[in-house]
């Protein structure tokens, strides 16, 4: 048993990362095998993005790159030097004044219980309406299908998404 | 689960990829990490060093020609399928590829990297063994081309050597009606069992051939050749029971947690009737 | 506020992705990953740690010979029993045998979980391996798991109701059934979690824990690293879902964590990681039961004999809580004159068995519906009638059971409506509808079944819960109470008491839980009780402010206490809104001051007013402060109920099963916030559908389990999970002033019980295990002699259970 650290230089290799996370970058030396998820959450202290399974399945950890929904956890950071990251902390506005009409309806709608799948949740849903904002049930499922809940039962998290593209661009056509 | 140290490159070209593959010990590449960095994770694989070809424009290109689709190797799974001419010239493509986990994951993982990997239940490994693909590897030491029928060696491993670099893969254009169908436990899940399916239909409307490539059955893709029992009948008349008899006694999958041998093998005999009824221009 | 659709207060922070979840603390703390067994069952012959130590950045490597005092001591047995005769609780660190893959056998401590984990890689531990004993016909075999004992059975118990024996000899028709169930686990998303941090100078120990129970953790750790109480601090952050498995407590890394802040510099954290969490945390739900059941020609159950093998793996931190509950809610809401259950609870060198969402209420359940369907099929009566004649009747409550509960009291059902559960329950599925159904879909070559379940659900049990209500002369109403969350959104349905209770507006009531700072009594959020105990309790310290509040108020107004009422935070004369005093000011006067540090706290002193001369300013039997504490312990468990149904199709081809309506009539009592109900009621229903089709632990039989990770634990995404349909019957709790009952497990109870009885219904063979997946059941049809080439299959056919409508 040891009660001293025995250095704090590294030895493992490390690159110099821009990470452009919610429009600000931020340039750190980070060890290559640091995974985005980490980075994003130890690193830069945007701890909204959680880390549910490390083998892409739970969709925790999902966060947005250059628009498009990707598992964080299975992206090192390295990686993603110098591509656009948004966050769930980049959802509202930037005073967190208002919040993002995902948001809004996931809190109207109980789409979330202990919060930690949320983020995820959110950041496929904002992709999601971003690309189609009058998404039919067969797409939104497609669209949460990759993301696991434990709390929900998934009821209202759909409602919620149902909610969320109402808000974003209006009711709903009468025919829904 | 975190990942071991490793040393991350990032080649300006193929040809510098090739000279870090080449040079360096325990080199993989790294192109979506949807299938490595798991495996990473969970340290049941540890690279020294990882060369990301993700970005290379040499490799980001879908080529379409009367002949089929070439998919370079940075080719992301959501790229081909939302490319209209790829899926024109080869619309068993897309129809393989809404299989392929989930959207999320299709953002980033790869085509070629989904072949390199030569999972058993590689959606994209049953559509280039029907189509009778084939992939291009290129290393220092030369190119070469090898055909699907001799790219997937065994479970988890393809033709790919140390120093090689997938460049792309060719899927030719099929003269035939296609579809992909697939049974797993939960949408998105690795299929329990799964098949591409190619009918050629003669002018009066009757089956003229008919293969199907299956995943999930052994190591790599089984193709079954069921000509002998569809040819002649309509899509929508074909002797069901004949078929399942046929693809029954042609499969020899194993018992896993998720699914018995006998239950895998049923599953192929039920996906091909319900694979040729299906498959469409 | 009582019965509103109330927004949840801790949404905001939540969505915006500004919770707390125990990882998000310290980003500069040392971290620790831990090592752990790779075998079932060996002997540990050495463990060499200098690779490990010589790894840059890991500040040490401890093994068991390391741990001081009472930390190298097993860890407490929770619940003892005197049927537990042979309890066994694990070591912190392991040291001389480890009993299950996923022991934890050495600590790494490192600058970061990435360098933790090299270490623990090159940390080499030489084992002889012993037997692995997996699965219930193995631990009933020769293999012993734990050295002195003379087999693996740790406890045996049971309970017995009248004569079962001369019922069973005497009644017509006896039949008997073989039932099974798997270990599952509860998987919540964010795994266990530990982070603390000592503080020398000031003699503190500070540890947040993702747990049910940061009160028991305190006395816990306090206890086993010898430290005063009052040194201690346990907080559970933000949790990311609980189900039961964070109850069990103490772990070994909340031990080890803090003894590892206080040994090697200040703050020190823990993150279990996904693969860890399926072999370090706990399983439940593997039971093997044989029932004989007795009834008479109508259907009345006569007697009904149970003998069943629990299995509970390599310890029994929990002790037989799990195997109690099962023999005392298995007889659920029918009267069974003559019952008799007995367990075995049995060692199998597996992850341990605590309780999970339910606790061994599915498993209760699934038994004895099935024996009711059974009972139906062998009569050729309508299943739901066939309970219905069994039925405790409503005006049979209370009805004594004649059972010890799980709480060491009778076991009492305080008041319920079985009957009107029922048959809400049948109308909203439109039961009487479907053979029509059934029939129409078997015309197109379709198979469809239906099921139906029901059950009695002990909740809100002892032995008590507190809470905290103070009004700050700021007007905002701070409330604690010492159990946690885990997202059933006890900020607001607290909150929502208090504004009632109180008569202040809802957005200024703060709840806090689960912070032993703030509430130090408290026993944990289990067993559905939170509502009931701590939503009591803290009605209670509320009702207390009220009336401190009035009194104080009429003094100041010179008004009589019964002429006064609070709204919206204002103390006014009824009738007189203009004779009124805001609570804020209530609060000034309520701590008598010397000196005044703001306008406002003027009022509150000496010269302010004109007090009487013979009171003292502290009235005596009075504190200073506009608070109180309240406290909630009832004299036994009120129940819940509720009954389901589901309308499935089998696919005749692949075996899949689809669900073409899921169903749910519930009550519990007085319903706080209808949403975060239905929301927890969802949330069960997919726990229970996961449990029913897709997820099992899959052991080899060398002890390893081959599915610890999602890509093969199968927890059901969206498209797994139907819709399901709410509805509510209220039958108040005759025992605590609120009326309510709980709700938290609800969802999960009956639902292995009612899918096995729909795909029973559609396939026309007997289903007797759960889970069951697509294969399973294609080889159910092939050992029940089906074909299952195209156009043998057919599709369904008719058999003694349908029964006539």
């Amino acid at each position: 048993m040891n009660a001293e650290p025995t250095g704090t230089a590294g030895t493992e290799p490390t690159s110099t990362v821009t990470l452009r996370v919610n429009g600000q970058s931020r340039s750190l030396r980070l060890p290559d095998r640091r995974l985005l998820s980490d980075a994003l959450r130890h690193d830069l202290g945007l701890t909204g993005t959680h880390v549910g399974c490390e083998h892409g399945v739970c969709g925790c950890c999902t966060v947005l790159v250059d628009g498009r929904p990707q598992r964080s956890c299975l992206v090192f950071a390295v990686a993603a030097d110098d591509r656009d990251i948004t966050t769930v902390e980049g959802l509202a506005t930037a005073d967190g004044g208002e919040l993002h009409p995902v948001q809004q309806a996931f809190g109207e709608c109980h789409g979330l219980q202990c919060g930690f799948c949320t983020p995820g949740f959110l950041m496929v849903t904002a992709a999601l309406l971003a690309r189609v904002p009058d998404p039919d049930e067969d797409t939104i499922s497609e669209a949460i299908a990759g993301n696991l809940c434990r709390c929900t039962g998934y009821v209202n998290i759909r409602a919620a998404v149902r909610r969320a593209a109402d808000l974003a661009c209006g009711p709903r056509a009468a025919g829904e | 689960m975190k990942p071991a140290p490793f040393q991350y490159h990032r080649p300006a070209d193929v040809a510098e990829a090739l000279e870090l593959l080449a040079g360096l010990d325990e080199a993989k590449v790294l192109a979506g990490g949807q299938s490595l960095v798991p495996l990473m994770n969970f340290r049941l694989a540890s690279p020294a060093h990882l060369v990301d070809i993700s970005r290379l424009a040499e490799l980001a290109d879908v080529e379409v020609t009367g002949g089929g689709v070439r998919v370079g190797a940075a080719v992301t799974h959501s790229e081909l399928i939302a490319h209209g001419a790829a899926n024109q010239v080869c619309p068993l493509l897309g129809r393989a590829l809404r299989f392929v986990a989930h959207e999320v994951v299709r953002n980033r993982g790869t085509v070629c990297g989904s072949l390199a990997h030569a999972d058993p239940s590689g959606e994209l490994t049953a559509v280039l063994a029907l189509l009778e693909g084939e992939v291009s590897l290129a290393s220092r030491r030369g190119e070469r081309t090898v055909a699907a029928a001799d790219f997937f060696v065994g479970h988890l491993q393809s033709a790919c050597e140390e120093d090689e670099l997938v460049t792309s893969a060719l899927f030719p254009r099929l003269p035939a009606r296609s579809t992909f169908v697939e049974v797993a436990r939960r949408h998105g899940d690795y299929a329990m069992c799964g098949a591409a399916a190619a009918v050629q239909v003669a002018g009066d409307g009757t089956i003229a051939g008919a293969r199907l490539a299956y995943i999930s059955m052994a190591p790599f893709p089984v193709v079954v050749d069921v000509g002998e029992v569809v040819t002649g009948r309509a899509q929508s008349e074909v002797d069901a029971a004949g078929l399942y008899d046929l693809v029954t006694s042609a499969v020899d999958p194993r018992d896993d947690i998720h699914a018995s041998a006998g239950y895998r093998r049923h599953l192929a005999g039920i996906l091909a009737g319900r694979a040729i009824a299906e498959a469409a221009a | 506020m009582f019965g509103e659709r109330v927004s949840r207060r801790e949404d905001r922070r939540l969505v915006t992705g500004t919770g707390t979840f125990t990882d998000d603390l310290g980003p500069d703390a040392l971290a620790v990953a831990i090592v752990r067994s790779s075998l079932a069952h060996a002997h540990i012959v050495s463990i060499d740690t200098d690779a490990a130590r010589a790894v840059d950045g890991v500040v040490a490597v401890v093994t068991h010979a390391d741990l001081p005092g009472r930390i190298a001591g097993p860890l407490p047995l929770l619940i003892p029993h005197p049927d537990l005769t042979e309890p066994r609780t694990q070591l912190a660190l392991a040291r001389d045998t480890v009993h299950y893959a996923g022991e934890a056998v050495a600590m790494v401590v490192a600058r970061d979980r990435y360098l933790a984990e090299d270490g623990a890689a090159l940390v080499e531990v030489d084992y002889e391996p012993l037997p692995a004993v997996v699965g219930i016909d193995t631990a009933l075999g020769p293999d012993v798991v734990h050295e002195g004992m003379a087999d693996n059975v740790g406890a045996a118990g049971g309970e017995t109701i009248g004569d079962v024996d001369g019922a069973l000899a005497a009644a017509p028709n006896v039949v008997e059934l073989d039932l099974d169930i798997e270990r599952s686990c509860g998987s919540a998303l964010e795994g266990r979690a530990v982070h603390a941090r000592w503080d020398a100078r000031d003699r503190k120990l500070r540890v947040y824990s993702s747990t049910q129970t940061p009160t028991s953790v305190r006395f816990a750790i306090a206890n086993i690293l010898g430290l005063p109480d009052e040194e201690v601090d346990v907080i559970a952050p933000d949790v990311g879902g609980g189900f039961g498995t964070k109850i069990n407590h103490p772990w070994p890394e909340e031990i080890l964590v803090p003894w590892a802040a206080m040994t090697f510099g200040g703050e020190v954290k823990y993150t279990e990681d996904r693969a860890e969490h399926f072999v370090a945390s706990s399983h439940e739900r593997a039971q093997r039961h044989h029932v004989r059941v007795g009834f008479d020609d109508d259907g009345h159950i006569l007697g009904m004999d149970v003998s069943f093998v629990h299995e509970h793996g390599a310890y029994t931190p929990y002790g037989i809580i799990c195997p109690i509950i099962t023999t005392t809610q298995l007889p659920g809401p029918y009267k069974l004159p003559a019952y008799r259950c007995r367990f075995r609870s049995v060692y199998t060198t597996a992850v341990p068995v605590t309780p999970y969402r339910g606790a061994s209420r599915p498993q209760a359940v699934f038994v004895m519906e099935r024996t009711m369907d059974r009972v139906a099929a062998h009569l050729g009566l309508d299943r739901i009638e066939v309970r219905r004649r069994n039925l405790i009747q409503p005006d049979e409550m209370p009805y004594d059971l004649g059972m010890t509960f799980q709480d060491g009291r009778p076991a009492i059902y305080d008041s319920g409506d079985y009957p009107a559960l029922l048959q809400r329950c049948r109308e909203l599925v439109d039961w009487d509808g479907f053979p029509a159904r059934k029939a129409a879909a078997a015309a197109e070559g379709r198979r469809l079944g239906i099921g139906f379940g029901c059950y009695v659900e002990g909740t809100g049990i002892g032995p008590y819960e507190g809470g905290h209500v103070r009004v700050e002369t700021t007007g905002r109403v701070q409330v604690a109470t010492g159990l946690s969350s885990q997202g059933q959104g006890h900020e607001t349905v607290f909150a929502q008491i208090v504004a009632d209770e109180l008569g202040v507006p809802f957005d200024s009531v703060d709840v806090v839980t689960g912070d032993t700072r703030r509430f130090p009594y408290a026993v944990g959020t289990f067993g559905s009780r939170a509502a009931v105990m701590s939503g009591n309790a803290i009605a209670e310290a509320a009702r207390a402010v009220r009336a401190k509040a009035l009194r104080i108020a009429a003094d100041a107004l010179e008004a009589n206490v019964d002429d006064l009422h609070v709204v919206d935070g204002v103390v006014e004369v009824r009738g007189t809104p203009a004779r009124a005093i805001p609570l804020t000011h209530v609060a000034v006067l309520s701590n008598p001051l010397r000196y005044s540090f703001s306008e406002e706290a003027r009022a509150a002193t000496q010269f302010a007013a004109t007090p009487d001369p013979d009171l003292p300013p502290v009235p005596e039997g009075t504190e200073p402060g506009l608070e109180a504490r309240g406290w909630y312990s009832p004299v036994r468990s009120t129940f819940a109920s509720g009954a389901h149904a589901a309308e499935v199709e089998v696919d005749v081809a692949t075996a899949e099963v689809r669900f073409v309506r899921y169903c749910v009539v519930h009550d519990c009592g007085r319903i706080i916030n209808p949403t975060i109900i239905e929301g927890q009621i969802h949330g069960g229903v997919a726990q229970g559908i996961a449990g029913a089709l897709y997820e099992r632990m899959a052991y080899d039989e060398d002890g390893n389990l081959q599915n610890a990770s999602f890509m093969d634990f199968l927890m059901p995404y969206c498209t797994e999970v139907p819709d399901i349909e709410v509805d509510h019957i209220e039958t108040p709790s005759p025992l605590n002033p609120l009326g309510i009952k709980g709700a938290g497990e609800a969802g999960v109870i009956p639902v292995s019980a009612v899918v096995a009885a729909a795909i029973e219904d559609a396939e026309g063979y007997t289903v007797t295990r759960m889970p069951l997946g697509p294969s399973d059941i294609h080889d159910l049809r092939v050992a029940n002699g089906r074909s299952t080439r195209p156009g043998e299959q057919g599709a369904g056919r008719p058999d003694a259970a349908d029964a006539p409508e």
